[in-house]
Protein backbone atom coordinates (compact mmCIF):
# COMPACT_ATOMS: atom_id res chain seq x y z
CA UNK A 1 0.00 0.00 0.00
CA UNK A 2 1.34 3.41 -0.95
CA UNK A 3 1.62 5.67 2.04
CA UNK A 4 2.73 9.24 2.50
CA UNK A 5 4.61 8.03 5.54
CA UNK A 6 4.12 5.39 8.20
CA UNK A 7 2.51 6.31 11.54
CA UNK A 8 5.74 5.58 13.39
CA UNK A 9 7.66 8.18 11.38
CA UNK A 10 5.06 10.78 12.28
CA UNK A 11 5.39 9.81 15.94
CA UNK A 12 9.16 9.92 15.68
CA UNK A 13 9.05 13.40 14.14
CA UNK A 14 6.72 14.63 16.88
CA UNK A 15 8.98 13.10 19.54
CA UNK A 16 12.02 14.85 18.06
CA UNK A 17 10.18 18.20 18.04
CA UNK A 18 9.06 17.56 21.59
CA UNK A 19 12.65 16.90 22.72
CA UNK A 20 13.79 20.07 20.98
CA UNK A 21 11.03 22.18 22.53
CA UNK A 22 11.78 20.66 25.95
CA UNK A 23 15.44 21.63 25.63
CA UNK A 24 14.41 25.17 24.68
CA UNK A 25 11.97 25.41 27.56
CA UNK A 26 14.58 24.17 30.07
CA UNK A 27 17.11 26.70 28.86
CA UNK A 28 14.72 29.62 28.84
CA UNK A 29 14.16 31.89 31.84
CA UNK A 30 15.63 34.57 34.10
CA UNK A 31 18.98 32.77 33.93
CA UNK A 32 19.29 31.62 30.29
CA UNK A 33 21.14 28.35 29.75
CA UNK A 34 22.61 26.94 26.53
CA UNK A 35 21.42 23.50 25.41
CA UNK A 36 24.76 22.09 26.57
CA UNK A 37 24.31 23.60 30.04
CA UNK A 38 20.75 22.30 30.15
CA UNK A 39 21.91 18.75 29.39
CA UNK A 40 24.71 19.09 31.95
CA UNK A 41 22.23 20.29 34.57
CA UNK A 42 19.74 17.63 33.62
CA UNK A 43 22.16 14.71 33.93
CA UNK A 44 23.86 16.10 37.04
CA UNK A 45 27.23 16.91 35.48
CA UNK A 46 26.80 20.70 35.59
CA UNK A 47 27.25 23.17 38.43
CA UNK A 48 25.09 23.02 41.55
CA UNK A 49 23.21 26.09 40.34
CA UNK A 50 22.52 24.62 36.90
CA UNK A 51 21.30 21.39 38.45
CA UNK A 52 18.96 23.27 40.78
CA UNK A 53 17.53 25.47 38.04
CA UNK A 54 17.03 22.70 35.52
CA UNK A 55 15.95 19.85 37.74
CA UNK A 56 13.98 21.59 40.47
CA UNK A 57 12.58 24.71 38.86
CA UNK A 58 12.20 24.17 35.13
CA UNK A 59 11.83 20.41 34.70
CA UNK A 60 8.52 20.11 36.60
CA UNK A 61 7.04 22.75 34.33
CA UNK A 62 8.19 20.89 31.22
CA UNK A 63 6.98 17.51 32.46
CA UNK A 64 3.62 19.03 33.40
CA UNK A 65 3.33 20.47 29.90
CA UNK A 66 3.88 16.94 28.53
CA UNK A 67 1.29 15.43 30.84
CA UNK A 68 -1.35 18.09 30.36
CA UNK A 69 -0.88 18.20 26.59
CA UNK A 70 -0.78 14.44 26.13
CA UNK A 71 -3.88 13.97 28.27
CA UNK A 72 -5.86 16.65 26.46
CA UNK A 73 -4.67 15.64 22.97
CA UNK A 74 -5.35 11.93 23.41
CA UNK A 75 -8.70 12.52 25.12
CA UNK A 76 -9.79 14.82 22.30
CA UNK A 77 -8.84 12.26 19.67
CA UNK A 78 -10.52 9.40 21.56
CA UNK A 79 -13.75 11.35 22.14
CA UNK A 80 -13.83 12.38 18.48
CA UNK A 81 -13.42 8.75 17.48
CA UNK A 82 -16.04 7.49 19.92
CA UNK A 83 -18.64 10.11 19.11
CA UNK A 84 -17.56 10.08 15.45
CA UNK A 85 -17.55 13.83 15.53
CA UNK A 86 -14.54 16.09 14.87
CA UNK A 87 -15.89 18.78 17.21
CA UNK A 88 -15.76 16.65 20.36
CA UNK A 89 -13.26 17.97 22.88
CA UNK A 90 -12.99 17.74 26.67
CA UNK A 91 -13.20 21.54 26.98
CA UNK A 92 -16.10 22.11 24.61
CA UNK A 93 -18.06 19.21 26.03
CA UNK A 94 -17.86 20.51 29.57
CA UNK A 95 -15.59 17.77 30.92
CA UNK A 96 -12.83 20.23 31.82
CA UNK A 97 -15.29 22.72 33.29
CA UNK A 98 -16.84 19.98 35.41
CA UNK A 99 -13.44 18.81 36.62
CA UNK A 100 -12.75 22.47 37.38
CA UNK A 101 -15.96 22.71 39.38
CA UNK A 102 -14.94 19.70 41.46
CA UNK A 103 -11.60 21.33 42.23
CA UNK A 104 -13.19 24.76 42.91
CA UNK A 105 -15.59 23.25 45.43
CA UNK A 106 -12.68 21.92 47.47
CA UNK A 107 -10.97 25.34 47.27
CA UNK A 108 -14.23 27.08 48.19
CA UNK A 109 -14.73 25.04 51.30
CA UNK A 110 -11.03 25.36 52.09
CA UNK A 111 -10.74 21.64 52.66
CA UNK A 112 -7.68 21.11 50.44
CA UNK A 113 -5.50 21.05 53.56
CA UNK A 114 -7.20 17.87 54.80
CA UNK A 115 -5.62 15.76 52.12
CA UNK A 116 -3.41 16.32 49.12
CA UNK A 117 -5.73 13.99 47.22
CA UNK A 118 -8.98 15.82 47.86
CA UNK A 119 -8.70 18.39 45.07
CA UNK A 120 -7.56 16.00 42.31
CA UNK A 121 -10.01 13.37 43.54
CA UNK A 122 -12.90 15.80 43.29
CA UNK A 123 -11.72 16.96 39.86
CA UNK A 124 -11.59 13.39 38.57
CA UNK A 125 -14.95 12.49 40.08
CA UNK A 126 -16.63 15.47 38.43
CA UNK A 127 -14.90 14.75 35.11
CA UNK A 128 -16.18 11.19 35.31
CA UNK A 129 -19.74 12.34 36.05
CA UNK A 130 -19.63 14.81 33.16
CA UNK A 131 -18.30 12.25 30.66
CA UNK A 132 -20.91 9.75 31.80
CA UNK A 133 -23.70 12.33 31.49
CA UNK A 134 -22.57 13.25 27.98
CA UNK A 135 -22.44 9.66 26.96
CA UNK A 136 -25.92 8.94 28.30
CA UNK A 137 -27.30 12.07 26.64
CA UNK A 138 -25.91 11.24 23.23
CA UNK A 139 -25.70 7.48 22.93
CA UNK A 140 -28.86 6.90 20.91
CA UNK A 141 -27.84 8.20 17.53
CA UNK A 142 -27.81 11.80 18.67
CA UNK A 143 -26.79 14.38 16.09
CA UNK A 144 -23.71 16.61 16.24
CA UNK A 145 -25.98 19.42 17.33
CA UNK A 146 -27.35 17.48 20.32
CA UNK A 147 -23.84 16.61 21.40
CA UNK A 148 -22.51 20.14 21.21
CA UNK A 149 -25.61 21.54 22.90
CA UNK A 150 -25.34 18.97 25.67
CA UNK A 151 -21.71 20.04 26.10
CA UNK A 152 -22.70 23.71 26.15
CA UNK A 153 -25.36 23.00 28.77
CA UNK A 154 -22.93 21.00 30.88
CA UNK A 155 -20.26 23.73 30.58
CA UNK A 156 -22.83 26.38 31.49
CA UNK A 157 -23.98 24.42 34.52
CA UNK A 158 -20.43 23.83 35.72
CA UNK A 159 -19.64 27.51 35.05
CA UNK A 160 -22.71 28.69 36.96
CA UNK A 161 -21.89 26.51 39.96
CA UNK A 162 -18.28 27.73 39.82
CA UNK A 163 -19.53 31.33 39.84
CA UNK A 164 -21.78 30.47 42.76
CA UNK A 165 -18.80 29.09 44.63
CA UNK A 166 -16.94 32.37 43.95
CA UNK A 167 -19.98 34.42 44.91
CA UNK A 168 -20.34 32.68 48.24
CA UNK A 169 -16.62 32.33 48.90
CA UNK A 170 -16.02 32.89 52.64
CA UNK A 171 -13.03 35.22 52.19
CA UNK A 172 -11.03 37.07 49.50
CA UNK A 173 -8.10 34.67 49.76
CA UNK A 174 -10.33 31.82 48.62
CA UNK A 175 -11.57 33.95 45.72
CA UNK A 176 -8.04 34.68 44.57
CA UNK A 177 -7.08 31.01 44.88
CA UNK A 178 -10.03 29.99 42.75
CA UNK A 179 -9.60 32.67 40.08
CA UNK A 180 -5.87 32.09 39.63
CA UNK A 181 -6.42 28.38 39.49
CA UNK A 182 -9.25 28.70 36.97
CA UNK A 183 -7.09 30.63 34.49
CA UNK A 184 -4.97 27.53 34.00
CA UNK A 185 -1.22 27.51 34.39
CA UNK A 186 1.76 25.22 34.77
CA UNK A 187 4.20 27.79 36.16
CA UNK A 188 5.57 27.56 39.71
CA UNK A 189 4.79 23.86 39.91
CA UNK A 190 6.92 21.37 41.78
CA UNK A 191 7.55 17.68 41.38
CA UNK A 192 4.80 17.09 43.94
CA UNK A 193 2.33 18.30 41.33
CA UNK A 194 3.94 16.13 38.69
CA UNK A 195 3.81 13.05 40.90
CA UNK A 196 0.19 13.77 41.77
CA UNK A 197 -0.95 13.81 38.16
CA UNK A 198 1.51 11.32 36.67
CA UNK A 199 -0.03 7.97 37.71
CA UNK A 200 -3.54 9.02 36.69
CA UNK A 201 -2.45 10.48 33.39
CA UNK A 202 -0.44 7.33 32.62
CA UNK A 203 -3.31 4.98 33.47
CA UNK A 204 -5.79 7.23 31.66
CA UNK A 205 -3.59 7.34 28.55
CA UNK A 206 -3.13 3.57 28.63
CA UNK A 207 -6.89 3.05 28.75
CA UNK A 208 -7.39 5.50 25.88
CA UNK A 209 -4.60 4.03 23.73
CA UNK A 210 -5.95 0.50 24.28
CA UNK A 211 -9.07 1.53 22.37
CA UNK A 212 -7.18 2.22 19.13
CA UNK A 213 -8.14 -0.96 17.20
CA UNK A 214 -11.79 -0.73 18.27
CA UNK A 215 -11.94 2.98 17.36
CA UNK A 216 -10.68 2.14 13.87
CA UNK A 217 -13.55 -0.29 13.39
CA UNK A 218 -16.10 2.07 14.95
CA UNK A 219 -15.52 4.32 11.93
CA UNK A 220 -17.96 1.96 10.17
CA UNK A 221 -20.80 2.84 12.53
CA UNK A 222 -21.98 1.07 15.65
CA UNK A 223 -23.90 -1.82 14.09
CA UNK A 224 -21.16 -2.90 11.69
CA UNK A 225 -18.50 -2.42 14.35
CA UNK A 226 -20.46 -4.69 16.70
CA UNK A 227 -20.81 -7.25 13.89
CA UNK A 228 -17.01 -7.27 13.62
CA UNK A 229 -16.70 -8.21 17.27
CA UNK A 230 -16.20 -4.76 18.85
CA UNK A 231 -17.62 -4.66 22.37
CA UNK A 232 -19.22 -1.21 22.31
CA UNK A 233 -20.00 -1.10 26.02
CA UNK A 234 -16.38 -1.90 26.89
CA UNK A 235 -15.10 0.67 24.39
CA UNK A 236 -17.28 3.41 25.85
CA UNK A 237 -16.34 2.41 29.38
CA UNK A 238 -12.61 2.58 28.62
CA UNK A 239 -12.89 6.01 27.01
CA UNK A 240 -15.15 7.49 29.68
CA UNK A 241 -12.84 6.26 32.43
CA UNK A 242 -9.64 7.14 30.55
CA UNK A 243 -10.90 10.65 29.75
CA UNK A 244 -12.00 11.25 33.33
CA UNK A 245 -8.66 10.10 34.79
CA UNK A 246 -6.47 11.93 32.29
CA UNK A 247 -8.43 15.20 32.12
CA UNK A 248 -9.48 15.21 35.76
CA UNK A 249 -5.94 14.78 37.05
CA UNK A 250 -4.40 17.35 34.72
CA UNK A 251 -7.13 19.90 35.49
CA UNK A 252 -6.33 19.26 39.14
CA UNK A 253 -2.71 20.39 38.73
CA UNK A 254 -3.00 22.93 35.92
CA UNK A 255 -6.51 24.34 36.00
CA UNK A 256 -8.66 24.36 32.88
CA UNK A 257 -6.74 24.55 29.62
CA UNK A 258 -9.05 24.50 26.64
CA UNK A 259 -9.01 23.68 22.94
CA UNK A 260 -5.84 21.56 22.90
CA UNK A 261 -7.97 18.43 22.45
CA UNK A 262 -9.79 20.04 19.54
CA UNK A 263 -6.92 21.65 17.67
CA UNK A 264 -4.30 18.89 17.85
CA UNK A 265 -6.30 15.94 16.45
CA UNK A 266 -7.67 18.21 13.77
CA UNK A 267 -4.20 19.25 12.59
CA UNK A 268 -2.89 15.67 12.59
CA UNK A 269 -5.91 13.78 11.21
CA UNK A 270 -4.92 14.17 7.58
CA UNK A 271 -1.43 12.84 8.32
CA UNK A 272 -2.85 9.54 9.60
CA UNK A 273 -5.28 9.28 6.68
CA UNK A 274 -8.29 10.04 8.87
CA UNK A 275 -7.91 6.80 10.83
CA UNK A 276 -9.37 7.46 14.30
CA UNK A 277 -7.29 4.78 16.05
CA UNK A 278 -4.00 5.76 14.43
CA UNK A 279 -4.68 9.34 15.55
CA UNK A 280 -4.38 8.61 19.29
CA UNK A 281 -0.60 8.44 19.80
CA UNK A 282 0.23 11.37 17.49
CA UNK A 283 -2.45 13.44 19.27
CA UNK A 284 -0.90 12.70 22.66
CA UNK A 285 2.56 13.71 21.37
CA UNK A 286 1.19 16.68 19.45
CA UNK A 287 -0.77 17.85 22.49
CA UNK A 288 2.36 17.73 24.62
CA UNK A 289 4.23 19.68 21.95
CA UNK A 290 1.50 22.31 21.61
CA UNK A 291 1.21 22.96 25.35
CA UNK A 292 4.99 23.14 25.68
CA UNK A 293 5.29 25.60 22.78
CA UNK A 294 2.40 27.70 24.13
CA UNK A 295 4.10 27.75 27.51
CA UNK A 296 7.35 28.95 25.89
CA UNK A 297 5.49 31.53 23.82
CA UNK A 298 3.73 33.12 26.77
CA UNK A 299 7.10 33.59 28.46
CA UNK A 300 8.51 35.21 25.30
CA UNK A 301 5.65 37.70 25.06
CA UNK A 302 6.48 41.02 26.64
CA UNK A 303 3.37 41.51 28.75
CA UNK A 304 3.12 43.50 32.03
CA UNK A 305 2.41 40.21 33.79
CA UNK A 306 3.06 36.69 32.58
CA UNK A 307 0.04 35.38 30.70
CA UNK A 308 -1.66 32.26 32.01
CA UNK A 309 -1.48 29.16 29.81
CA UNK A 310 -5.26 28.61 29.79
CA UNK A 311 -5.74 32.19 28.59
CA UNK A 312 -3.31 31.69 25.71
CA UNK A 313 -4.78 28.37 24.50
CA UNK A 314 -8.29 29.84 24.63
CA UNK A 315 -7.20 32.97 22.74
CA UNK A 316 -5.73 30.81 19.98
CA UNK A 317 -8.19 27.92 20.16
CA UNK A 318 -11.51 29.72 20.15
CA UNK A 319 -10.99 31.42 16.75
CA UNK A 320 -9.72 28.10 15.44
CA UNK A 321 -12.93 26.43 16.61
CA UNK A 322 -15.00 29.16 14.98
CA UNK A 323 -13.11 28.67 11.70
CA UNK A 324 -13.72 24.92 11.93
CA UNK A 325 -17.45 25.41 12.45
CA UNK A 326 -17.66 27.89 9.58
CA UNK A 327 -15.78 25.53 7.28
CA UNK A 328 -17.91 22.52 8.14
CA UNK A 329 -21.10 24.54 7.61
CA UNK A 330 -23.20 22.81 4.99
CA UNK A 331 -21.10 19.65 5.15
CA UNK A 332 -23.15 16.61 6.10
CA UNK A 333 -23.13 16.10 9.84
CA UNK B 1 -26.95 -29.40 7.36
CA UNK B 2 -28.07 -25.94 6.42
CA UNK B 3 -25.55 -23.10 6.60
CA UNK B 4 -28.09 -20.89 8.38
CA UNK B 5 -31.20 -22.00 10.19
CA UNK B 6 -33.56 -19.63 12.00
CA UNK B 7 -36.42 -20.87 14.17
CA UNK B 8 -39.17 -19.02 16.02
CA UNK B 9 -37.43 -15.66 15.76
CA UNK B 10 -39.25 -12.91 17.57
CA UNK B 11 -38.19 -9.31 18.21
CA UNK B 12 -40.08 -6.97 20.51
CA UNK B 13 -39.46 -3.36 21.45
CA UNK B 14 -41.55 -2.70 24.53
CA UNK B 15 -45.06 -3.90 23.70
CA UNK B 16 -44.52 -3.68 19.94
CA UNK B 17 -43.78 -6.88 18.11
CA UNK B 18 -41.43 -6.18 15.20
CA UNK B 19 -40.95 -9.79 14.13
CA UNK B 20 -43.01 -12.85 14.95
CA UNK B 21 -42.36 -16.54 14.38
CA UNK B 22 -39.84 -16.17 11.58
CA UNK B 23 -38.27 -19.40 10.38
CA UNK B 24 -35.89 -19.82 7.48
CA UNK B 25 -33.05 -21.96 6.21
CA UNK B 26 -30.20 -21.08 3.88
CA UNK B 27 -27.79 -23.45 2.15
CA UNK B 28 -24.20 -22.60 1.31
CA UNK B 29 -24.00 -21.06 -2.16
CA UNK B 30 -27.54 -19.78 -1.95
CA UNK B 31 -28.78 -16.18 -2.34
CA UNK B 32 -31.86 -15.49 -0.24
CA UNK B 33 -33.68 -12.24 -0.93
CA UNK B 34 -35.72 -10.59 1.82
CA UNK B 35 -38.48 -8.37 0.42
CA UNK B 36 -41.42 -6.57 1.93
CA UNK B 37 -42.80 -3.06 2.44
CA UNK B 38 -41.15 -0.42 4.62
CA UNK B 39 -41.51 -1.29 8.27
CA UNK B 40 -42.23 -4.96 7.60
CA UNK B 41 -39.17 -6.01 9.62
CA UNK B 42 -36.53 -6.71 6.95
CA UNK B 43 -33.70 -4.80 8.62
CA UNK B 44 -34.82 -6.09 12.01
CA UNK B 45 -34.56 -9.64 10.69
CA UNK B 46 -30.97 -9.34 9.45
CA UNK B 47 -29.92 -7.46 12.59
CA UNK B 48 -31.45 -10.16 14.78
CA UNK B 49 -29.69 -12.89 12.78
CA UNK B 50 -26.43 -10.94 13.20
CA UNK B 51 -27.14 -10.88 16.97
CA UNK B 52 -27.23 -7.10 16.96
CA UNK B 53 -30.69 -6.97 18.55
CA UNK B 54 -32.15 -8.72 21.57
CA UNK B 55 -34.49 -11.43 20.29
CA UNK B 56 -36.17 -14.71 21.09
CA UNK B 57 -35.77 -17.86 19.07
CA UNK B 58 -32.78 -19.72 17.76
CA UNK B 59 -30.24 -18.89 15.05
CA UNK B 60 -27.94 -21.71 14.02
CA UNK B 61 -24.87 -21.33 11.82
CA UNK B 62 -23.49 -24.66 10.61
CA UNK B 63 -25.12 -26.29 13.62
CA UNK B 64 -23.70 -23.83 16.19
CA UNK B 65 -26.00 -21.52 18.10
CA UNK B 66 -24.90 -18.00 17.16
CA UNK B 67 -25.95 -16.63 20.54
CA UNK B 68 -23.48 -18.98 22.25
CA UNK B 69 -20.46 -18.09 20.11
CA UNK B 70 -18.02 -15.47 21.37
CA UNK B 71 -18.26 -12.08 19.65
CA UNK B 72 -14.99 -12.77 17.82
CA UNK B 73 -15.99 -16.26 16.66
CA UNK B 74 -19.29 -14.90 15.45
CA UNK B 75 -17.58 -12.03 13.66
CA UNK B 76 -15.40 -14.48 11.73
CA UNK B 77 -18.32 -16.53 10.52
CA UNK B 78 -20.87 -13.86 9.74
CA UNK B 79 -20.37 -10.58 7.89
CA UNK B 80 -22.95 -7.82 8.27
CA UNK B 81 -23.34 -4.92 5.87
CA UNK B 82 -25.70 -2.35 7.38
CA UNK B 83 -28.25 -0.22 5.65
CA UNK B 84 -26.94 3.06 7.01
CA UNK B 85 -23.64 4.22 5.63
CA UNK B 86 -22.19 5.09 9.02
CA UNK B 87 -18.71 5.91 7.76
CA UNK B 88 -17.91 9.43 8.96
CA UNK B 89 -14.19 9.77 8.28
CA UNK B 90 -12.87 10.11 4.74
CA UNK B 91 -10.42 7.22 4.95
CA UNK B 92 -9.07 5.50 1.84
CA UNK B 93 -10.94 2.58 0.27
CA UNK B 94 -8.06 0.24 1.15
CA UNK B 95 -8.16 1.30 4.81
CA UNK B 96 -11.94 0.82 4.88
CA UNK B 97 -11.74 -2.67 3.39
CA UNK B 98 -8.94 -3.65 5.80
CA UNK B 99 -11.34 -3.07 8.72
CA UNK B 100 -13.11 -6.26 7.62
CA UNK B 101 -10.09 -8.18 8.91
CA UNK B 102 -10.58 -6.99 12.48
CA UNK B 103 -12.03 -10.31 13.76
CA UNK B 104 -8.89 -12.10 12.53
CA UNK B 105 -6.37 -9.74 14.09
CA UNK B 106 -5.02 -10.52 17.53
CA UNK B 107 -5.35 -7.21 19.33
CA UNK B 108 -2.65 -5.57 17.21
CA UNK B 109 -2.43 -1.88 16.48
CA UNK B 110 -3.79 -2.23 12.98
CA UNK B 111 -0.56 -1.26 11.28
CA UNK B 112 1.16 -4.65 11.13
CA UNK B 113 -1.48 -6.86 9.60
CA UNK B 114 -0.41 -10.34 8.65
CA UNK B 115 0.16 -11.45 5.08
CA UNK B 116 -3.06 -13.48 5.27
CA UNK B 117 -5.04 -10.33 6.02
CA UNK B 118 -3.43 -8.43 3.16
CA UNK B 119 -4.30 -11.23 0.77
CA UNK B 120 -7.91 -11.27 1.97
CA UNK B 121 -8.11 -7.50 1.44
CA UNK B 122 -6.73 -7.91 -2.09
CA UNK B 123 -9.29 -10.64 -2.85
CA UNK B 124 -12.10 -8.44 -1.52
CA UNK B 125 -10.96 -5.39 -3.51
CA UNK B 126 -10.84 -7.62 -6.55
CA UNK B 127 -14.19 -9.32 -5.93
CA UNK B 128 -16.02 -6.01 -5.48
CA UNK B 129 -14.12 -4.48 -8.41
CA UNK B 130 -12.71 -1.59 -6.44
CA UNK B 131 -8.95 -2.24 -6.88
CA UNK B 132 -8.68 0.88 -9.03
CA UNK B 133 -10.23 2.94 -6.24
CA UNK B 134 -8.01 1.63 -3.44
CA UNK B 135 -6.19 4.91 -2.73
CA UNK B 136 -9.25 7.08 -3.25
CA UNK B 137 -10.75 8.84 -0.27
CA UNK B 138 -14.34 7.82 0.50
CA UNK B 139 -15.62 11.36 0.19
CA UNK B 140 -14.50 11.47 -3.44
CA UNK B 141 -16.51 8.39 -4.48
CA UNK B 142 -19.91 8.29 -6.15
CA UNK B 143 -22.79 6.57 -4.37
CA UNK B 144 -22.35 3.40 -6.43
CA UNK B 145 -18.58 3.30 -5.92
CA UNK B 146 -19.06 3.82 -2.22
CA UNK B 147 -21.60 0.98 -2.09
CA UNK B 148 -19.07 -1.34 -3.77
CA UNK B 149 -16.31 -0.21 -1.38
CA UNK B 150 -18.54 -1.01 1.59
CA UNK B 151 -19.39 -4.38 0.04
CA UNK B 152 -15.66 -5.07 -0.32
CA UNK B 153 -15.27 -4.32 3.41
CA UNK B 154 -17.91 -6.99 4.18
CA UNK B 155 -16.34 -9.46 1.75
CA UNK B 156 -12.93 -9.00 3.39
CA UNK B 157 -14.25 -10.78 6.49
CA UNK B 158 -14.35 -13.92 4.30
CA UNK B 159 -17.18 -15.26 6.41
CA UNK B 160 -19.30 -18.13 5.10
CA UNK B 161 -22.44 -16.03 5.65
CA UNK B 162 -23.04 -12.49 4.40
CA UNK B 163 -26.00 -10.43 5.59
CA UNK B 164 -26.49 -7.37 3.39
CA UNK B 165 -29.17 -4.80 4.17
CA UNK B 166 -30.10 -2.89 1.02
CA UNK B 167 -26.59 -2.64 -0.44
CA UNK B 168 -27.95 -1.31 -3.74
CA UNK B 169 -30.21 1.41 -2.34
CA UNK B 170 -27.82 4.26 -3.18
CA UNK B 171 -26.60 2.90 -6.52
CA UNK B 172 -27.64 3.78 -10.07
CA UNK B 173 -29.18 1.04 -12.29
CA UNK B 174 -25.84 -0.07 -13.71
CA UNK B 175 -24.21 -0.26 -10.27
CA UNK B 176 -27.27 -2.11 -8.99
CA UNK B 177 -26.85 -4.77 -11.67
CA UNK B 178 -23.09 -4.96 -11.00
CA UNK B 179 -23.59 -5.39 -7.28
CA UNK B 180 -26.20 -8.11 -7.83
CA UNK B 181 -23.74 -9.91 -10.13
CA UNK B 182 -20.99 -9.55 -7.51
CA UNK B 183 -23.25 -11.03 -4.83
CA UNK B 184 -24.15 -13.93 -7.15
CA UNK B 185 -20.45 -14.53 -7.73
CA UNK B 186 -19.90 -14.50 -3.98
CA UNK B 187 -22.49 -17.31 -3.71
CA UNK B 188 -20.82 -19.21 -6.54
CA UNK B 189 -17.63 -19.18 -4.46
CA UNK B 190 -19.59 -21.05 -1.79
CA UNK B 191 -20.92 -18.36 0.55
CA UNK B 192 -24.52 -17.97 1.67
CA UNK B 193 -26.03 -14.50 1.29
CA UNK B 194 -29.11 -12.97 2.89
CA UNK B 195 -29.95 -9.82 0.97
CA UNK B 196 -32.56 -7.18 1.75
CA UNK B 197 -33.77 -5.35 -1.35
CA UNK B 198 -36.72 -3.46 -2.77
CA UNK B 199 -36.37 -4.04 -6.50
CA UNK B 200 -38.72 -6.90 -7.33
CA UNK B 201 -37.22 -7.58 -10.76
CA UNK B 202 -33.69 -7.88 -9.37
CA UNK B 203 -35.04 -10.02 -6.54
CA UNK B 204 -36.78 -12.30 -9.02
CA UNK B 205 -33.81 -12.57 -11.39
CA UNK B 206 -30.87 -12.91 -9.02
CA UNK B 207 -32.15 -14.62 -5.89
CA UNK B 208 -32.49 -18.38 -5.51
CA UNK B 209 -35.25 -17.98 -3.01
CA UNK B 210 -37.24 -15.11 -1.56
CA UNK B 211 -38.78 -14.37 1.78
CA UNK B 212 -41.68 -11.90 1.77
CA UNK B 213 -42.26 -10.12 5.06
CA UNK B 214 -45.50 -8.41 5.94
CA UNK B 215 -46.13 -6.77 9.33
CA UNK B 216 -43.31 -8.69 10.95
CA UNK B 217 -44.41 -12.09 9.73
CA UNK B 218 -43.42 -14.30 6.83
CA UNK B 219 -46.15 -13.97 4.21
CA UNK B 220 -44.45 -16.26 1.73
CA UNK B 221 -41.17 -18.05 1.28
CA UNK B 222 -39.86 -20.04 -1.65
CA UNK B 223 -38.76 -19.70 -5.24
CA UNK B 224 -39.21 -16.18 -6.69
CA UNK B 225 -42.11 -17.12 -8.97
CA UNK B 226 -43.97 -18.63 -6.01
CA UNK B 227 -43.44 -15.63 -3.75
CA UNK B 228 -43.92 -12.77 -6.19
CA UNK B 229 -47.46 -13.56 -7.29
CA UNK B 230 -50.12 -10.93 -7.80
CA UNK B 231 -52.25 -11.78 -4.76
CA UNK B 232 -49.34 -11.82 -2.32
CA UNK B 233 -47.88 -8.56 -3.64
CA UNK B 234 -51.30 -6.99 -3.34
CA UNK B 235 -51.58 -8.10 0.27
CA UNK B 236 -48.04 -7.14 1.25
CA UNK B 237 -47.55 -3.85 -0.59
CA UNK B 238 -51.05 -2.84 -1.69
CA UNK B 239 -49.88 -2.59 -5.29
CA UNK B 240 -50.74 -4.03 -8.62
CA UNK B 241 -47.72 -5.27 -10.51
CA UNK B 242 -47.16 -5.35 -14.25
CA UNK B 243 -45.16 -8.43 -15.13
CA UNK B 244 -43.73 -10.24 -18.11
CA UNK B 245 -40.66 -12.06 -19.22
CA UNK B 246 -37.64 -11.20 -21.30
CA UNK B 247 -35.15 -13.81 -22.52
CA UNK B 248 -36.66 -16.31 -20.16
CA UNK B 249 -36.39 -14.09 -17.07
CA UNK B 250 -39.24 -12.41 -15.22
CA UNK B 251 -39.59 -8.70 -14.76
CA UNK B 252 -42.03 -6.96 -12.43
CA UNK B 253 -42.97 -3.30 -12.53
CA UNK B 254 -44.98 -1.74 -9.70
CA UNK B 255 -47.91 -0.24 -11.60
CA UNK B 256 -50.56 1.25 -9.35
CA UNK B 257 -51.65 1.39 -5.73
CA UNK B 258 -54.69 -0.67 -4.84
CA UNK B 259 -56.81 -1.09 -1.76
CA UNK B 260 -55.60 -3.95 0.43
CA UNK B 261 -58.16 -6.36 1.80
Amino acid sequence: MRRLFAPWSLNLALLALLALASLLSLGFGAAPLTPGEVLAGLFGTGSEEQRLIVQQIRLPRVVLAWLVGAALGATGAALQGLLRNPLAEPGLLGISASAGLGAVLTLHFGVTAISLWLLPGAAMLFALLATLALYLLTRRGASNLTLILAGVALSALAGALTSLALNLAPNPANVQDIVLWLLGSISDRSFDDVLLALPFVVVGLMLLLATAPALEVLALGEAEAASLGVDLARLRGLIVLGAALAVGSTVAVSGTIGFVGLVVPHLLRRLVHHRPGALLVPSALGGALLVLVADIALRLLDTPRELMLGVVTALVGAPFFLALVLRSRGAPG
Amino acid sequence: MSLLRVEGLEVRVGARVLLREVALALEAGELLGVVGPNGSGKSTLVKAIAQLLPHRGAVWLDGDSLARLSARQRARRLAYLGQDDGVRWPTSVADLVALGRHPWQSGGWGGASAARDREAVERALDAAEVEALRERRLDTLSGGERARARLARALAVEAPLLLADEPIAAADPRHQLRIMELLRAHCTRGAGVVLVLHDLTLASRFCDRLLLLHQGQVLAQGRPEQVLDAAKLRTAYGIEVLGGSHQGERYLIPWRCVETD
